[in-house]
């Protein structure tokens, strides 16, 4: 039983939110090593020309896609995950920040047991972060 | 300084092997949100039929961050760092990446475009095992924004 057997091409399989604070990214920029100061200190930020402190590009890559990891489970595995950069996700100090997630099934190709779905990622109020999202899922 | 458009002449030595470490998988795992248990529990992620905990499709940028820094560092290739913004990312995959994985990469600048002043460098990082299995590559475009001067 593969994630996607009862899903038809068109449907929204598996959408999600996560409400993106600076704790999130001081622990990205520690689990992954990338310590560029604009992720965490909104005067470097502002000196090279940006609103204020802004998430990891992979920051949101990573986030984005979870809800389609819950849905796939161990059982199958993502075989690519690809996303353009589109538009910056600026995280202020106080306020929480919604990232809005929804996959929607693309292709399946029975024959290799991989499925195609195109993820769509927006800020509240519809804004969308991530462009050409795509992700190939195989099953095991 | 400028890009030399001949970048993709360079050839990059391998970066040291990178040792997946199962603690590390559990930290950036937890960093972006991939709760499931076969991303922290050995005995679930055994239990499923892998070896060890199993990293998140994202997780070979750490490895790749290396490689990007040989590029960046690199005498002959001219890029400014601090005018350098992601543009895409890509994760190619023969299999899952789990802790245990000793994962050996190499960079090649596959191409260099250039559109109003900026450049748009696209490079690919193959990760393979000690052994030669190819586990995974990574594609990043990095958009070199113009010299003010020449804006």
């Amino acid at each position: 039983m593969r994630a996607w057997d009862n899903s038809a091409i068109g449907d929204e399989v598996v959408e999600g939110s996560v409400f993106l604070t600076r704790e999130h990214l001081v622990r990205y920029a520690g689990a992954s090593g990338d310590f560029n100061p604009i992720h965490y200190r909104d005067d470097v930020a502002k000196e090279v020309g940006l609103d204020g402190v802004l998430a990891h590009g992979m920051l949101t890559m990573g986030h984005a896609m979870s809800p389609v990891l819950s849905w796939l489970g161990a059982d199958g595995y993502v075989a690519s995950y690809q996303v353009r950069f589109t538009k910056p996700v600026y995280v202020p100090l106080d306020t929480p920040v919604a990232l809005h997630s929804v996959a929607t099934l693309t292709d399946v190709d029975a024959a290799l047991g991989r499925a195609t779905l195109s993820l769509r990622v927006t800020l509240e109020g519809g804004h969308t972060v991530l462009g050409k999202a795509l992700i190939v899922v195989a099953s095991r | 300084m400028s890009i030399n458009p001949n970048l993709a002449d360079i050839r990059f030595e391998p970066v040291p092997g990178y040792l997946v470490g199962r603690e590390k998988v559990r930290e950036f795992a937890a960093a972006v949100g991939a709760l499931e248990p076969h991303h922290h529990d050995v005995d679930i992620a055994r239990s499923r039929g892998y070896p060890d905990v199993v990293a998140p499709p994202t997780f070979p940028i750490v490895i790749q961050e290396k490689t990007l820094h040989q590029l960046l560092n690199h005498p002959d290739v001219g890029i400014d760092f601090t005018r350098v913004v992601h543009g895409d990312q890509k994760f190619e995959y023969s299999r899952p990446v789990v802790a245990g994985d000793e994962l050996i990469a190499t960079l090649r600048v596959v191409k260099v475009q250039s559109l109003g002043g900026h450049s748009m460098v696209t490079t690919e990082s193959v990760m393979t095992t000690p052994e030669g299995e190819h586990v995974v590559t990574a594609t990043s475009t990095l958009v070199v924004r113009a010299d003010e001067d020449h804006s």
